[in-house]
């Protein structure tokens, strides 16, 4: 059993994600978000688990449903609400948006919308490590599609050749947009590829916080200590669709499964559940829940009361070392 | 064929090993430079590298899609990552972080990340090796806002240019031409010498007709000038050196001193460098033409295998001067 200081900490990550995503899908209702938003409700455990085992310095590179890992890995709420709601005060500066919260104050690097874009990225972060002796790993979150895309193998083999101090972090959710994971792997574990390349395959239940988050911390010690990468696989569920407001809706999943996972299954009311066994309090849980609404609340209004960007700010950095723009 | 730079003391050496040199020099100066790329430790133990810690230099796996987006994770951490993808046309496998990851990581967030990586290529066109390694990819590139593209046309401009791209702070493509690598010349051997990316140089003053060259392309441009020259035409050759940013002024100045230009591209017509000069010419130059703007580039044809077909397909000293007669 986790301590309560750890346990309180991770459920009020948890429920910072929920709250947030349950804020974004009301705005986006209210018709107050442009562009598309992916929801992390459902697989808050697998990410904020995964996190947990993780230092404020260590990397961590996602994709395009990107909300729930800056959030996990500990980011102020303000400047990621502000960004989705295209505001200049957003942590990309308005250049980014719901796809791409990437947040360098906590050792986020990418969170990428093209499929299995971050996992290079974080391998390479694994190599920079390396190479500086900083004694830092890094974690890529990739979905079940992203494990079909070449760059997956190929940074997984390049890992493990070089014994890279990364972890591969797979939130199987079961579906690549609608397209369902059985039907496009040759078997359903993908915790299994990890034999192709001699390293550790682990599969755990993305619902449970505790089974994340100890994989998770055995993978980061086995990274420090040299010996290279992990590859997890968190089974885990989406319980909102693979774009929050799409068009198209079901036809590709039961309701029955969609009302077992939400009913049964959901990873804020088990691991609340857990803390109560392990001694915390009602009252403790609530107080954490109602202070993560807050936080979410206090982000809407400062996003809300943000300025948006000029249009002339498009012009600027594009490079690092500028040159001239052709307009 | 190049006017003596002034940079203290030089030394006679091929292109190939002034990108060597510029290699080196960086590796043993900056700790946080690496190399990564194939079959790259074999030439290490040559000396290429210098005397440093092998783990800077990683030979990879036949990856290029992988360890490109290896490089720009390893550039936005601390890293300052050389990229040898060898033949040009690998660029193709490795497009993906290069155009959605480097050329756009400073932008998309909010400058939180700086991608300081090198992503070199060599142009192996006109030596019988077919369509799949004779590629010159620089125009689909330039259409990348976020990216810089140099492509040097002489020894001296190899070893600066790489060097410029090794330490700026953005992704650059260095493209360079195979059929450059036994040319030699005086080489600055200065440390920190560096030939400015965004900068055009005028290898030929003229007053008839401006030849704009595109990397390798130089040395044809040279000659037709010669051979312009037995005709008392006077050309004015500028080596663009770099493709992204264009250096337009370059272009404009020297276009304002004959009234006509020929652009010079061994990349295919549509939609390729000398399409964007010639766009360029006709905006913002357009009353200083006195004639037509003149292409002479490579067919939108694939490139044969058969020497019979391929060679006739390239700009030649012959079909550049024709060109500039033309214009007369």
């Amino acid at each position: 059993m986790l301590q309560n200081d750890i346990g309180g900490e991770a459920y009020f990550r948890m429920q910072k994600i929920r709250c947030f995503e349950e804020a974004i899908t009301k705005l986006i209702t209210a018709g107050e978000v442009a562009g598309a938003c992916h929801s992390s409700i459902g697989q808050e455990a697998a990410i904020v688990g995964a996190c947990m085992a993780l230092n404020i310095d260590d990397y961590i590179s996602g994709t395009h449903r990107s909300h729930g890992h800056p959030i996990g890995k500990g980011a102020v709420l303000n400047p990621l609400m502000a960004e989705i709601l295209a505001k200049s005060t957003g942590v990309c500066k308005g250049r980014g948006g719901s796809m791409h919260l990437t947040d360098k104050s906590v050792g986020s690097i990418g969170e990428s919308a093209i499929v299995g874009g971050g996992i290079p990225l974080a391998t390479g972060a694994a190599l920079s490590a390396q190479v500086r002796g900083s004694g830092q790993v890094a974690l890529t979150f990739f979905g079940d599609g992203a494990s079909n895309e070449g760059v997956f193998h190929e940074s997984i083999n390049m890992a493990a050749i070089w014994k890279l101090p990364v972890i591969f972090f797979c939130e199987n959710n079961g579906y690549a947009a609608v397209t369902p994971a059985v039907s496009t792997h040759g078997q359903p574990d993908i915790a299994r590829r990890a034999d192709g390349y001699g390293i550790p395959g682990v599969i755990v239940d993305g619902q449970d916080f505790e089974a994340v988050y100890d994989a998770t911390c055995e993978a980061v010690a086995r990274a420090r200590r040299g010996e290279g990468p992990t590859l997890i696989e968190a089974k885990t569920y989406r319980f909102d669709e693979h774009c929050v407001g799409l068009f198209i809706k079901g036809g590709y999943r039961s309701q029955d499964e969609m009302d077992f996972y939400m009913n049964e299954r959901d990873p804020l009311v088990l691991y609340r559940a857990a803390l109560l066994a392990g001694g915390m309090t009602d009252a403790a849980l609530d107080a954490i829940t109602a202070q993560a609404g807050a936080l979410v609340d206090e982000a809407v209004q400062f996003a809300k009361d943000s300025p948006e960007p000029e249009p002339e700010e498009a012009f600027e950095l594009v490079h690092a070392n500028p040159v001239p723009i052709r307009r | 064929m190049t006017q003596a730079i002034n940079h203290g003391v030089t030394q006679r050496m091929t292109y190939l090993d002034a990108l060597g040199l510029a290699q080196r020099e960086e590796l043993e100066t900056d700790p946080t430079t690496i190399m990564i790329g194939e079959d790259i430790t074999l030439y290490a133990a040559g000396g290429a590298y210098g005397n440093i810690d092998m783990t800077r230099i990683r030979s990879a796996p036949i990856s290029e899609c992988g360890f490109a987006g290896m490089a720009v994770g390893a550039a936005i951490t601390g890293l300052r990552p050389i990229v040898d993808l060898t033949i040009a046309n690998f660029i193709y496998l490795a497009s993906d972080p290069i155009i959605n990851q480097a050329a756009r990581l400073h932008y998309m967030t909010g400058g939180q990340f700086q991608v300081p990586v090198t992503f070199r290529a060599s142009m192996w066109h006109n030596q019988a090796n077919a369509a799949q390694h004779s590629d010159r990819p620089y125009p689909m590139f330039m259409n990348v806002p976020g990216l810089k593209i140099v492509c040097p046309a002489t020894p001296s401009d190899a070893k600066g240019l790489l060097k410029a791209a090794i330490r700026d702070n953005d992704p650059v493509l260095v493209f360079e031409d195979n059929d450059l690598w036994g040319m030699k010349e005086e080489v600055p051997l200065n440390t920190d010498f560096v030939v400015p990316i965004g900068k055009a140089k005028t290898h030929r003053d003229g007053s008839d007709v401006t030849i704009i060259s595109v990397a390798g392309c130089l040395r044809r441009s040279l000659r037709a000038a010669d051979e312009l020259a037995k005709d008392g035409i006077s050309a004015d050759v500028v080596d663009l050196r770099t493709l992204l940013p264009l250096d337009n002024e370059a272009i404009l100045n020297s276009l304002g001193k004959t009234g006509r230009i020929v652009i010079v591209d061994y990349a295919h017509r549509t939609c390729g460098a000398a399409a964007e000069i010639a766009a360029i010419v006709a905006e913002d130059g357009f009353d200083l033409l006195k004639k037509p703007v003149r292409r002479v580039v490579t067919p939108d044809v694939p490139i044969p295998f058969a020497q019979t077909m391929e060679k006739q397909l390239y700009p030649s000293r012959d079909t550049i001067a024709a060109a500039a007669r033309s214009l007369m």
